[in-house]
């Protein structure tokens, strides 16, 4: 398919875009990527995403579709030749979409709290959710991957490309807060799991180095300080 | 071997609604098991101990959880009568509008239901932006999903019943017909399907409830 066909909006420091484009790279699908300037959002971007405004979106023989978790399951039941990103038993997509979905309603944004966390009441409330969670998380894995490498079994799928994205997020708030969400002794099956993922074909290079996302993370830090003294 | 299915909900919740409404399409047989959500069943936190809410569907044993993934799976397992459409772009779409009506349509709901004064006057235009959005996705058609009702339909549905009790609640009108002629229209038709006029929960019961809970609300915020 001709590589117009598929055009993806988006950033790559963001763990959204960074969803779709594993789900392309595992489908081997040819994509033009239209890199979207912070704090400065694209006419196309505009157009293609009126209702949220946000990336990624990704563009198909020009139809626009939103929403990462959507774009990837789109992305599945379209390139139906090759490795298939969600499992095939009903059961099991259940869980990995209830999984998925926790990233984004649970995970990610207990992730940002600890992140934004000031003072140490904050901090240590803050970090104790995100630790029970990580145990979640490694019961998750053990159930969802019954004994496999990966959240999907034997590839990766889904799941591990929902929450794997933000691998680069997590290693930043681990080193800036000096704490260690994925753990050798606490968390083996899930530290194991994230070697395994970032190493992938389909993975590697599409997350940003955590040194790279620290200096975002640090200007996003003074950015939202100085607003916030203005 | 017999399939056991068995949902475990309360009487009014909307998003168990959902799951029953699926379930009575597709002509599946099911268990209903209600739930006191001040006293929640062992069972019930034993399927469902990371969020301990309803609806679980339970399939053979099998805990489901999250309404919109629960429909996903009814989907999948019970063929009969699809709910989604079969064109991988409008699943997209449809999958779309259902995650907006969760993360917009009842936030902003919330936000006037559970407000008052400036903060809930505030929160008025933000409902009613909301629902143009929605009622641009009936143009041209009798329910979300086309002829008959789908996927979209039984997302959105809990608006069919609930929005005039919270009208009622709060004093407020969102959705007039001048405004909504589409949504009204929705309203009606969706509302005749039986196995949607069989299942609504008891309006005066709604009224009283989500009154005690807007009560309840407002005099929390007040001791803060």
């Amino acid at each position: 398919m001709a590589a117009s066909d598929v055009k993806l909006l988006g950033a790559s420091p963001s763990p959204y875009v960074n969803r779709v484009q594993i789900a392309l790279n595992l489908k081997s699908i040819d994509f033009e990527f239209l890199e979207e300037t912070f704090g400065a959002k694209s006419e196309l971007l505009l157009k293609s995403n009126p209702i949220h405004k946000k990336i990624p979106v990704m563009i198909h023989n020009d139809k626009p579709i939103c929403e990462s978790l959507i774009i990837v399951q789109y992305i599945d039941e379209v390139w139906t030749s090759g490795p298939t990103i969600l499992p095939s038993d009903p059961y099991d997509r259940a869980m990995a979409r209830f999984w998925a979905a926790f990233v984004d309603d649970k995970w990610y944004p207990a992730l940002k709290e600890l992140r934004m966390a000031e003072g140490e009441e904050a901090k240590t409330a803050a970090l104790e959710k995100l630790m029970e969670m990580m145990t979640l998380w490694e019961d998750a894995f053990a159930k969802c991957g019954k004994g496999k490498g990966f959240f999907g079994g034997e590839c990766i799928g889904y799941l591990d490309i929902a929450f794997g994205s933000f691998l680069g997020w997590l290693r930043v708030t681990e080193e800036m807060g000096e704490i260690k969400l994925i753990d050798e002794a606490k968390t083996p099956g899930l530290a194991g799991w994230a070697e395994r993922f970032c190493s992938h074909e389909a993975v590697k290079g599409v997350i940003p180095e955590t040194e790279k996302l620290i200096e975002l993370a640090k200007m996003f830090q003074a950015r939202a300080k100085a607003q916030s003294q203005n | 071997m017999a399939d056991v299915v068995k949902v475990f909900r309360t009487w009014s919740s909307p998003f168990a609604l959902r799951v029953i409404w699926a379930l009575q399409l597709k002509g599946v047989e099911y268990e209903t098991i209600f739930e006191d959500i001040t006293n929640k069943s062992p069972l019930l936190l034993q399927y469902n101990p990371t969020y301990k809410q309803v609806p679980v569907l339970v399939h053979n044993g099998k805990p489901i959880l999250e309404s919109l993934v629960i429909l996903e799976y009814i989907e999948e397992t019970w063929k009969e009568n699809p709910l989604l459409p079969e064109d991988p772009y409008e699943r997209a779409t449809t999958r779309f509008w259902a995650k907006f009506g969760d993360d917009k349509l009842v936030p902003s709901v919330r936000g006037v239901l559970m407000t008052q004064g400036k903060e809930q006057e505030e929160g008025i235009p933000v409902v009613i932006e909301t629902l143009k959005l929605i009622e641009e996705q009936l143009k041209g058609k009798k329910f979300f999903g086309g002829e008959t009702i789908g996927f979209l339909d039984i997302a959105l549905g809990w608006t069919a019943n609930l929005m005039c009790v919270f009208e009622e609640v709060t004093g407020i009108k969102f959705l007039d017909a001048e405004t909504f002629p589409l949504l009204s229209a929705w309203i009606e038709n969706f509302s005749d399907v039986s196995v949607i006029k069989q299942n609504w929960p008891p309006r005066d019961k709604l009224v009283l409830k989500f009154q005690a809970a807007r009560e309840k609300c407002l005099a929390e915020a007040a001791t803060k």
